[in-house]
């Protein structure tokens, strides 16, 4: 058990220093590494409270997909510019404070009621329908549950991030004029006959091509 | 307390005695790797150091061993060394899983093909690293290519794994292979094995779909500004990578340590060098396609990722599992 903890201790301090550092490093892309260091250490640790399936999902996910994004707005946006500008002269007479304090307060209160549903996680756990069996794998038993019980609820997130995702490339889908576009049936049927073309060229006028 | 050292002593040498051969069968795969390339051209390829040249690896890294580690001035400099220790790292705790005969794994973990493909995602990290700090354009566009192009077949990576599993039931690697005892995967899915391969190809950086390090265009990609034991390092996690996704192939579709047939001379041999021998037959694959295809246009990879291999791979899991379904197949009841 001391291994268990001593590597419990590990990982959430990784996870709350590299929390802090995300916020507190002026470099973007240093921000986001630490974001990403956040989430293996986080799947680290619900994998040491034996939810797996969870943890590996975590990785592959938010580390495999959403911070490879991340990354590159990051990394295309300008950060010379952004360098300090908390302290630069280019103050913006702070309007962006209110809304900051406003999300901060809304997440303190939700942390407070966490903790203070803490207290209760006995009677909690005992009043949840499901029943955890340590039998089975815990990827088996989250199958189990999602398309069963929670079918209908599982499909509408399908069909929200569906929409979400037709949205995106709606909205950034922009028609081109002149743009070529490769034809591969057009290029393969293309016959000797019509690809050679066989033009009198007059004196001093030349051909007009791609007519 | 003595208990946890004699179990810290332990898991030391088991992983000791699973990654000195991986280093080493490493090294001898890169001059097997020009070897076929030189024989595809009618070249000789590396013969001069060692019995066929088989030491050449190790001369090529005694000589980036001790040439001159170059960090450049404007590079962001703890980034900059931390990239190829991540490409390296990961490229070599994805073997923890790999199952090597029945029992004969270091972790035979219950997800152990999500832990596979979770790896092999965090692997494109050590490449935007190492392009972003060098402060460089070349290494920047050849990490930005090569971020977008493992992106993209992951994801068909992906679901030609939801295929393999449906047969299965099971996430864990030796589950796979003992699934396979009657029937290899790689005969009802052979289509899937073709796109994993082709996938692996795309997911390693290899030509065809080298465009990361595209020497025409982009000088050598994210290596550019990387010299001596650094380069070596790109270079090695890029091998054992490559020999990963061989291994990965060779365990969901070519039926891991099984002997082909269950009859007396083939499984005589033991399971380990069944799965060594199956893993060299994908690296020479590997490498004749090197030798014989011409690189890919950067659209014409996107294309063939996203809108001919996403759709039908998907489209083999609706079949795989109403075929499973209707013949009442289904695994795990």
């Amino acid at each position: 058990m001391i291994a268990h903890s001593v590597f419990f201790y590990v990982f959430s301090l990784i996870a709350i220093i590299s929390a802090v550092m995300v916020t507190v490093s002026k470099n973007t892309v240093h921000s986001v590494f630490f974001l990403i260091l956040d989430f293996i250490s986080i799947s680290c640790l619900f994998i040491m409270i034996g939810a797996e399936f969870l943890g590996m999902i975590m990785l592959i996910v938010y580390v495999g997909a959403v911070a490879v994004l991340f990354l590159f707005v990051v990394m295309m946006l300008n950060v010379a510019e952004q360098k300090g500008q908390w302290f630069s002269s280019r103050w913006d007479g702070g309007t962006h404070i209110p809304i900051g304090l406003l999300v901060s307060l809304i997440i303190f209160f939700e942390l407070i009621i966490v903790i203070g549903g803490w207290k209760y996680k006995p009677d909690l756990l005992n009043s949840l329908s499901i029943d955890i069996s340590t039998e089975v794998t815990n990827t088996r038993s989250i199958g189990n549950v999602l398309y069963t019980d929670y079918i209908h609820l599982f499909q509408i997130s399908g069909m929200i991030l569906l929409v979400a995702m037709i949205g995106a490339i709606v909205l950034t889908y922009r028609e081109r004029a002149g743009v070529k576009r490769q034809s591969y049936v057009k290029q393969i049927s293309r016959e000797r006959d019509e690809g050679v073309d066989l033009v009198e060229a007059e004196r001093n006028k030349g051909v007009k091509i791609d007519a | 307390m003595d208990s946890y050292f004699s179990i810290l002593f332990t898991e030391v040498y088991k992983i000791l005695f699973l990654l000195v051969p991986v280093l080493v069968s490493v090294a001898m795969i890169v001059w097997l790797d020009r070897r076929v390339w030189a024989f595809v051209q009618k070249r000789r390829g590396p013969n001069v150091v060692g019995p066929f040249g088989l030491f050449q690896s190790l001369a090529d890294a005694l000589k980036y061993i001790f040439k001159e580690i170059i960090i450049p001035a404007s590079s962001n400099k703890l980034v900059f060394v931390l990239a190829p220790v991540v490409t390296m790292t990961l490229a070599l705790i994805s073997w923890a899983v790999i199952p090597f005969g029945e029992g004969f794994v270091l972790a035979d973990i219950n997800v152990g093909i999500l832990y596979l493909f979770a790896v092999s995602s965090l692997g494109v990290y050590g490449i935007i690293m190492g392009g972003w700090a060098s402060n460089s354009k070349y290494p920047f566009l050849g990490a930005i290519r090569s971020a977008a192009q493992m992106v993209s077949y992951e994801v068909s990576i992906g679901v030609i794994i939801i295929n393999v599993l449906l047969c299965v039931g099971s996430l864990n690697l030796s589950d796979i292979v003992m699934a396979q005892q009657n029937l290899w995967f790689v005969i009802p899915l052979f289509p899937m094995f073709v796109i994993f391969f082709i996938s692996a190809l795309a997911e390693t950086n290899r030509p065809p779909f080298d465009l990361p390090e595209a020497e025409a265009e982009l000088v050598a990609g994210y290596q550019t500004e990387y010299s001596g034991m650094m380069y070596a390092m790109f270079w090695l996690g890029e091998y054992a990578n490559i020999l990963l996704m061989c291994a990965m192939g060779s365990v969901l579709f070519l039926g891991g340590w099984l002997s082909p047939i269950d009859i007396f001379p083939l499984n005589a041999i033991p399971g380990p060098f069944w799965l060594i021998f199956k893993i060299l037959f994908l690296f020479i694959l590997f490498a004749l396609v090197k030798a014989t295809v011409p690189r890919y246009r950067y659209d014409q990879l996107m294309k063939l990722g996203w809108k001919i291999f996403l759709p039908f791979s998907l489209f083999y899991v609706v079949l795989t599992s109403s075929f499973l379904l209707y013949f009442d197949l289904l695994p795990g009841k």
